[in-house]
């Protein structure tokens, strides 16, 4: 008898498997850290070549303020919207999230527009990535950050389908706090991006 | 661009004095047992002729002979435990005995003790051999005059050769450095395109030769004699070619052979080294001779290290200067022009496209900014015959 | 898009009749690897074993079988490696008196960079990887790993980017820069041809797989410890597991950028690392760095963990200090991002910033002198088993203290100056890889490989490679040690007159990696004979050498599922403690498992970004966007696919544990 007592005590004999999505959360914590080390290593090359100009032009020749002005709304308020869709979805209105949802992808659309359009003019005018190491690190922290909100935005595009085929499932639910977490997460960086980047730009 | 603050001016008064006397009788003992274990070979490393050199050999030493204090124990206990503990051996056996504080306490202490005096040493020892920093002796018991002042060498890696500067003699050298014995030199230190590293094991240790940086090195030599050099980091095809010969000579002997290479006609003299000469020998090659120039242009290695030999070109300190001030606005962006490269990917012809227009029109492309203190339609200052190796023209697109 | 190459097409990129190497060498192992290949893609499909290959290995999930895919990775890249070094040394020993050796300098430079490359990169972390992708989840009690599907994938893509390695060999050239590549010489203006682009793409794709591993087993140590495994009873090697997994999450990312950035330099003609421009190579060799210091922790931080497992199980005894070996590797984790400008003390950063470093760098040496203690005394009063694994590990101990006191010698930045860049450099960290790692691997091979496959490997032969490697390596490095005191510096390809007296130790060493040769021969025999003669080696009680850790509590090899029941834990070494308790295995009361399910999305992924960097190096643009588009377009496809798990059936499970219950019943009644 003090073996079976044994055995319950060393195994686990009514074990219940854990849950689909158990260490999900975590490790997208973990990869968004390891993300996040990207962004600051860029941000670093911003602040060791940011001054080089190369004999060129320097921020202040080169950044529309207002322009980026409207574009930090546009993302500050997709992150909001993504807000108001992570709400609905908790509601279980899964029209109210396809509708925010699809709100968030016009702002993150209207973000990207406004930074190609930014980008075209600049290289138009021959202030390419290749003029001097200041716009090198430019070019690269805002392009590495437009490329991780297109793929945001492509996987939006995803969830849309799949919340509309599958509905509002636990897989579901936790795909999009996934990319709620990716959404905010390009926010906060935008922001230093906006502050280090283009307001201490012009400033300096 | 100097690469370098300033040195520690608190440390600069204590030399290797400031070393505490046991290490030094340490380190003398030590240098005794290494060498009679190596002299079969000579370890120059071990047994160089120059006093910074050999400061950092009894270095090497003392920090061994401090770490083998706590190795020689532990491997001795490796291999006693092992056999004593053998199975076959029956020796004591306790399977439960895992802890002891007093013993974590010893071999947590023990390697603690010797990183603190180890890294006591460091820190002296870092500052008083900083390459950067004036010696402070002639060698062990010979101070340093009052008056003494360092012979000033400037030296450039270049692809795959040293050139030695002589801004105070005015001559230059191509893979033969000669030095004075018992006289401090300062080494000035570049290179025209990649990263090497100069070092003349007898004479001190290395410090690598940067484009567009200057690292210094200071140090004296004490013994006449020819000792090698060369560089320590590998830069490309002809790297294991990249030697020279090191001189070290007594005054008088200098003095002759300074006059020699100035006065030109030896087998080994090509001349001046002026733009075009320099843009030439900057040009790749392995093997190269022996080549002594009897004079230098004015300014050369300034030129050098700020990458603008080449006329037309934008001074960096010239270019950081103006980014400091913000940068030449829009207009800069236009202030191009380009260069091609052969199929080894080193320059050769230069036609100047400016702008963009560089970019797109030809495949091995590269940019440089232009000088903007070249007036427009004015002649460079390169003869006919380099042509083709230096700028082709001025600059013609004014700035917009 | 800037086409930087004369003969670039829009169809082909770069990629011309000129990329086919015409040197014999190359030619020569060109023939004999398309032969060999031939004959082994002829031989799988004669026996039809492709469908066996998918459906069991290449899609499957399993963290076994992916640990053992690593392995054999590693095991193939290091007979490349390791040709390399046997090529390095007899161009050296060679090259003497006038002679120019047998490769040139173009040649020559790219054997270098590739071992050094292939070595790290393509051998210890795959390596080291298996070894915690086998080991981890067995030792917690756990199933499979967090997330089964990305360790698949992370599998790949380790193998794209050594694909990508092997195929420089034979379509263009590998980089000829030495292993860091450091700017200016890797940038477009001095390093014009495709060799630069194949190291910086096989390390990108490559190092997805290395993070996303990470990640990966990160998440699984937090989330996956079997119930009562407390933080401070998990066993070693899991610790030291868990350190190099943060350190990768922490460190990988600092590679990747600093590579797209020199990438972007030498498509885009970006100005990073450029001379001109405002560029700074200074940058790159600070953030390379800032990944290659605590990358070397990475390696050696689980075969810490081996060699702690190994001293405790053959010495039957708990591991002395076990508390203060944790926390040894924690502060070796944490100091090593502190130490990374030891490596360039040379460059001038100035005396305090010098001495700052130098002195972080002797700090690391506290807690691993403490870690050689706590082995030391784990041996003391214990009983010493010398099976291979052991004598891998008292081998380690006595060869890495030598290494570890050269690394200290050279982190008094004064010494560096005149040790920097010799070829004593080579010799101590080779000291350090191959008596730490490397022997580490081998050591953990001998060890788990029972527990892998359910028999052990032939001692013999074991024996004969352990000779040959030991005394191999100190023949072959110990010239080099010397040849560092005489002023010789590394990756010299020929000797000018003034070396002649040196000659002599290259010939000692080139024998001495003759030897090692003849070790890893001796290896291969030993794998041979082993599977040759696995029904006399077979083990069938699951735990052959008395094991301690959760592991060896299951059967050898272990079933799909790895437990039945969860173990629960109580104390450190949970089956030691499990075997002292005379704990009973339950048989029966069995209930449905869940597990994962195989997938092709991992290999299929990896293959399309393996095409793609291959477009990328030889800037055929269409095909790389359609990869990218490709790849985009799978992993969407891959996310429809909602039913990735599955059920053991309970039938199955008690079927497959019955079998074990006889299995152990009749190896009692055999032992009685």
């Amino acid at each position: 008898m003090a073996s079976t007592n044994l055995t319950e005590q060393y195994y686990d004999l009514h074990e219940h498997a854990h849950p689909d999505g158990y260490s999900t959360t975590l490790g997208f914590w973990i990869y968004l850290m390891s993300d996040c080390l990207i962004f600051g290593m860029l941000f670093a090359t911003f602040a060791v070549l940011g001054g080089n100009y190369a004999g060129g032009p320097a921020p202040k020749d080169l950044f529309e303020l207002p322009l980026v002005a409207v574009n930090t709304s546009l993302l500050l308020f997709s992150s909001i919207t993504y807000g108001f869709a992570m709400i609905a979805m908790q509601n279980g209105s899964k029209k109210g999230l396809i509708g925010w949802l699809i709100l968030t992808l016009c702002f993150g659309l209207g973000f990207l527009s406004i930074e190609l359009y930014e980008f075209h003019n600049l290289i138009e005018e021959g202030a390419g990535p290749q003029r001097s190491a200041f716009l090198s690190a430019f070019f690269t922290l805002v392009g590495t950050h437009g490329l991780h909100v297109t793929f945001g935005s492509i996987w939006l595009v995803t969830l849309l389908f799949q919340v509309g085929k599958h509905g509002l499932t636990e897989a579901n639910k936790r795909r999009l706090s996934c990319l709620s977490l990716f959404w905010h997460f390009l926010d906060v960086v935008w922001i230093g991006v906006f502050t280090f980047v283009y307001l201490m730009g012009v400033l300096r | 661009m100097s690469y370098r603050g300033c040195s520690m001016s608190l440390l600069r008064a204590g030399a290797m004095s400031t070393q505490p006397t046991l290490l030094r009788h340490a380190s003398r003992l030590g240098s005794l047992v290494s060498l009679a274990s190596l002299s079969a070979c000579s370890p120059v490393v071990l047994n160089p002729a120059g006093d910074i050199a050999k400061q950092e050999a009894s270095l090497v030493v003392t920090a061994t002979l401090l770490m083998l204090i706590i190795i020689v124990p532990v491997m001795a206990l490796t291999v006693y435990f092992a056999w004593k503990y053998r199975e076959k051996a029956g020796a004591r056996y306790e399977p439960e005995w895992h802890h002891s504080t007093q013993l974590e306490l010893v071999i947590w202490a023990a390697p603690l003790m010797i990183i603190i005096a180890l890294g006591s040493l460091t820190w002296v020892t870092t500052h008083t051999l900083d390459p950067f920093r004036p010696v402070s002796r002639i060698a062990e018991g010979k101070p340093l005059a009052a008056d003494a002042k360092p012979l000033e060498v400037q030296v450039v890696a270049l692809d795959w050769k040293w050139l030695f500067i002589y801004p105070e003699q005015k001559i230059a050298t191509v893979n033969e450095l000669a030095l004075p014995v018992d006289r401090p030199v300062h080494f000035s230190i570049s290179a025209s395109s990649v990263m090497n590293s100069f070092y003349v094991p007898a004479l001190a240790g290395q410090i690598y030769a940067m484009p567009a940086m200057t690292s210094e090195l200071n140090a004296v030599l004490n013994k006449t004699g020819t000792f090698d050099g060369f560089s320590a980091n590998y830069s490309g095809s002809g790297f294991s070619h990249m030697r020279f010969k090191t001189h070290g000579m007594t005054d008088a002997d200098f003095d002759q052979w300074v006059a020699n290479v100035a006065k030109g006609g030896d087998k080994d003299s090509a001349g001046a080294l002026d733009t075009v000469a320099y843009l030439q020998l900057e040009q790749p090659s392995e093997k190269e001779p022996v080549r002594h120039f009897t004079a230098v242009a004015d300014g050369l290695f300034d030129k050098i290290v700020n990458l603008c030999v080449r006329p037309g070109k934008m001074c960096l300190k010239d270019m950081m200067a103006l980014d400091a001030r913000g940068g030449t606005g829009k207009a800069g962006i236009f202030n191009v022009a380009a260069l091609t490269y052969d199929k080894n990917g080193r320059e050769t012809t230069i036609p100047v496209i400016p702008g963009r227009g560089g970019q797109q029109a030809d495949a091995r492309t590269k940019a440089f900014v232009r000088a903007i203190c070249v007036p427009d339609g004015v002649k460079t200052p390169v003869p006919a015959d380099a042509a083709k190796l230096s700028l082709a023209s001025p600059a013609r697109t004014p700035l917009s | 898009m800037i086409p930087t190459h004369s003969h670039w097409t829009p169809l082909l990129g770069r990629l011309g009749p000129d990329a086919i190497p015409t040197e014999p060498i190359v030619l020569a192992t060109f023939a004999a690897v398309t032969l060999g290949g031939i004959a082994l893609v002829g031989a799988l499909t004669y026996f039809r074993l492709w469908s066996y290959l998918w459906k069991e290995w290449f899609t499957s999930v399993d963290h076994k079988k992916i640990g053992i895919m690593y392995m054999v990775l590693g095991l193939v890249m290091f007979l490349r490696g390791f040709a390399d070094a046997i090529m390095i040394r007899s161009q050296q020993a060679l090259g003497f008196g006038g002679s120019d050796g047998y490769l040139n300098s173009h040649h020559f430079d790219q054997v270098f960079t590739a071992h050094g490359v292939i070595m790290i990169f393509f051998v210890a972390m795959p390596f080291v990887t298996g070894l915690m992708n086998y080991v981890v989840p067995l030792q917690i009690g756990a199933r499979d790993v967090s997330f089964p599907f990305l360790n698949n994938f992370s599998f790949w893509m380790t193998a794209g980017g050594a694909v990508l390695v092997m195929l420089s060999l034979f379509v263009g050239e590998f980089a000829r820069t030495g292993w860091l590549a450091y700017p200016p010489l890797s940038e477009l203006a001095y390093s014009p041809d495709v060799g630069v682009d194949y190291y910086v793409w096989s390390l990108q794709v490559a190092g997805v797989g290395t993070t996303l591993s990470g990640v990966n087993l990160i998440a699984t140590i937090i989330k996956l410890r079997a119930p009562g495994m407390g933080l401070m009873k998990m066993p070693v090697f899991t610790w030291t597991a868990l350190v190099t997994n943060i350190l990768i999450v922490a460190v990988f990312p600092v590679l990747t950028v600093v590579l797209a950035l020199l990438g972007l330099d030498r498509v885009f003609h970006t100005n990073f690392f450029t001379n001109d421009f405002g560029g700074s190579p200074m940058l790159y060799v600070n953030l390379i760095w800032i990944w290659g210091h605590p990358e070397v922790y990475i390696l050696v931080l689980p075969v810490f963990g081996v060699y702690s497992e190994i001293v405790s199980t053959f010495c039957s005894k708990r591991l002395f200090g076990y508390t203060s070996m944790v926390y040894a590797t924690c502060v070796i984790g944490i100091l090593s991002y502190s130490v990374w400008l030891h490596h360039f003390f040379t460059m001038g950063s100035g005396a305090s910033v010098n001495s700052f470093f130098g002195i972080t760098t002797m700090v690391i040496s506290i807690p691993t002198g403490a870690k050689l203690f706590n082995w030391l005394f784990t041996m003391f009063r214990g009983r010493i088993r010398f099976e291979l694994p052991m004598m891998w590990t008292v081998a380690f101990m006595l060869t890495f203290t030598i290494g570890g006191m050269t690394g200290v010698m050279m982190a008094v930045p004064a010494a560096d100056f005149v040790l920097h860049n010799s070829v004593f450099l080579i010799a101590h960290f080779h000291n350090v890889i191959i008596g730490g790692v490397v022997w580490g691997v081998f050591a953990a091979i001998n060890y788990w490989w029972p527990k892998a496959f359910g028999f052990k490997l032939n001692e013999f032969w074991g024996k004969v490679s352990f000779w040959c490697w030991v005394p191999g390596f100190w023949i072959a490095f110990t010239p080099l040690y010397m040849l560092g005191f005489m002023g010789v510096t590394r990756r010299m390809r020929v000797f000018d007159a003034s070396f002649d007296a040196m000659r002599i130790y290259y010939w000692v060493a080139l024998f001495g990696a003759l030897l090692i040769a003849a070790g890893i021969g001796a290896m291969l025999v030993q794998f041979a004979v082993s599977i040759w003669k696995r029904e006399e080696y077979k083990d069938e009680s699951g735990d052959i050498w008395g094991g301690r850790t959760l592991e060896w509590a299951t059967s050898s090899p272990p079933p799909e599922y790895n437990f039945a029941f969860t173990p629960k834990v109580h104390d450190i070494d949970a089956w030691a403690d499990m075997k002292a308790k005379g704990v009973a295995r339950p048989v029966d009361g069995f209930q449905d498992i869940y597990m994962p399910q195989g997938t092709w999305a991992g290999i299929v992924l990896a293959g399309l970004s393996t095409v793609c960097g291959f477009a990328l190096i030889w800037q055929v643009w269409w095909l790389a966007v359609v990869m990218l588009v490709g790849i985009v377009g799978t992993a969407i496809f891959h996310t429809f696919n909602y039913n990735r798990t599955f059920y053991i059936k309970a039938d199955h499970v008690a079927e497959v544990e019955a079998a074990r219950t006889a299995q152990l019943a009749a190896l009692e009644k055999g032992a009685a």
